[in-house]
């Protein structure tokens, strides 16, 4: 493992955590009941928080002296490595906790594995509070998809669907590159075979229970990790960058 | 005045200082200051954020700065966050201030990990100590707590989890 794959994987981590985060943070004031809207503002504020201390750990890693905002802020979509699940638009409720749902899944996983290794202990802190939070979204996002899944036959359908349009995005969480080969060698990330196994229980067993179909694995989408997106990404950037990219010192 | 009681003085000034969402304890309290040390010559205050996104910690390490620097103009706060900050650091005076300000505390220890949702465990009314009690919501008003509600007096309130 390269000091650049070392920090390459911690941005990684970060913008899965930091894209997921604006998204959900578009909810905040339109969730469809108040509690809802709280969980939703707080599963954003989580992420965003956990995005902050990889930044922070990736430009210290890197050692040219960019700090967090530099990383959030001014980099280009193609400079972006997070998975293409998280990117996808809101959509409607059923779309956004169906999403959390698969990303919360196999995030989980990944954290508890990195709060274990023993290469990055900086990084093994951040993921041992990581876990605990993201232990709470995924409760949260399988309850809702249970409770759509196994509810009306109009919220059955449109999750059913939800899931049907989002499941080409999973097949690159457990692709492996030469980064994550590395890194794995290493020990420092974990082995997303094992990934794939403990994800595949927890996501077959939830949409067993809201009697979702399981789609069949066909083609996948692929490239978010090495900086090639969908087009919704650069929207949601320009919005996310516009501030501090007109007025680059701008503070509060 | 010696290293010792520095860092004594500087822990007094250092318990000053109140959470800003939690007004009636302090960070001391909440388990949040890590440590005192004197590094080449200068007070160092150690603090770890309770969760990754929590808006208060800018706020709190601008404040311990604050009153720290009444005493030491050279100290230094430092933000660590491995090991990550756990509910089993919230000392136990804090308890019974947040009951008799109606949140009802963490139940058990962090490592437990049936105690991480707050389902199947009992949340008791910090108003009338029923434990007749429903999670109406994980999440709330802050990062640190979910809403409970009392099926006996009615009272909503909110419960800090426990991590």
């Amino acid at each position: 493992m390269t000091e650049g794959q070392h920090v390459q994987a911690i941005l990684r981590l970060g913008d899965d955590a930091m894209v997921l985060g604006q998204r959900l943070s578009a909810w905040c004031g339109h969730g469809p009941i108040l509690e809802e809207d709280i969980a939703l503002s707080n599963i954003a504020l989580d992420l965003i928080g956990q995005a902050r201390n990889l930044y922070t750990l990736a430009g210290a890693r890197e050692g040219k002296g960019r700090s967090e905002d530099d990383l959030a802020f001014f980099r280009t979509d193609r400079e972006f490595l997070n998975h293409l699940l998280v990117e996808q638009p809101n959509g409607h409720f059923g779309d956004t906790v169906v999403r959390q749902m698969l990303y919360s899944a196999f995030a989980l996983e990944r954290f508890a594995f990195l709060s274990g290794q023993l290469v990055d202990a900086e990084l093994a802190g951040i993921a041992a509070k990581a876990v605990k939070e993201l232990q709470y979204h995924w409760e949260h996002a399988a309850q809702w998809v249970v409770r759509l899944g196994d509810g009306t036959a109009e919220s059955h359908e449109k999750v059913q669907q939800s899931l049907h349009d989002l499941w080409s995005c999973t097949g690159e969480l457990f692709d492996v590159d030469e980064v994550d080969a590395a890194c794995q060698n290493a020990g420092m990330l974990p082995d997303l075979v094992a990934i794939r196994t403990a994800w595949d229980l927890r996501v077959n067993a939830c949409l067993a229970q809201a009697t979702l179909a399981r789609p069949e694995d066909g083609w996948m989408k692929e490239g978010g990790k090495q900086g090639v997106h969908s087009e919704h990404l650069s929207y949601m950037l320009a919005e996310m960058q516009v501030l501090p990219r007109t007025y680059p010192n701008a503070t509060w | 005045m010696t290293n010792d009681q520095r860092i004594s003085r500087a822990w007094d000034q250092v318990r000053t200082v109140h959470d800003p969402e939690l007004p009636y304890l302090t960070v001391e309290e909440m388990g949040m200051v890590r440590g005192i040390d004197v590094v080449d010559g200068q007070i160092v205050v150690t603090i770890t954020p309770t969760y990754s996104g929590c808006p208060a910690t800018d706020v709190i390490r601008e404040e311990v700065n604050l009153a720290i620097h009444a005493c030491e103009p050279q100290a230094r706060v430092e933000v660590s966050l491995s090991p990550a900050w756990t509910t089993d650091w919230i000392l136990p005076s804090a308890y019974d201030k947040m009951r008799a300000n109606g949140i009802a505390p963490p139940e058990g220890r962090s490592a437990d990990r049936a105690f991480l949702t707050g389902q199947g465990k009992t949340i008791p009314c910090p108003r009338c100590t029923s434990t007749n009690t429903t999670m109406v919501s994980a999440f709330g008003s802050t990062a640190c707590k979910a809403q409970f509600k009392c099926l006996d007096c009615l009272e909503p309130y909110e419960h800090f989890k426990c991590i």
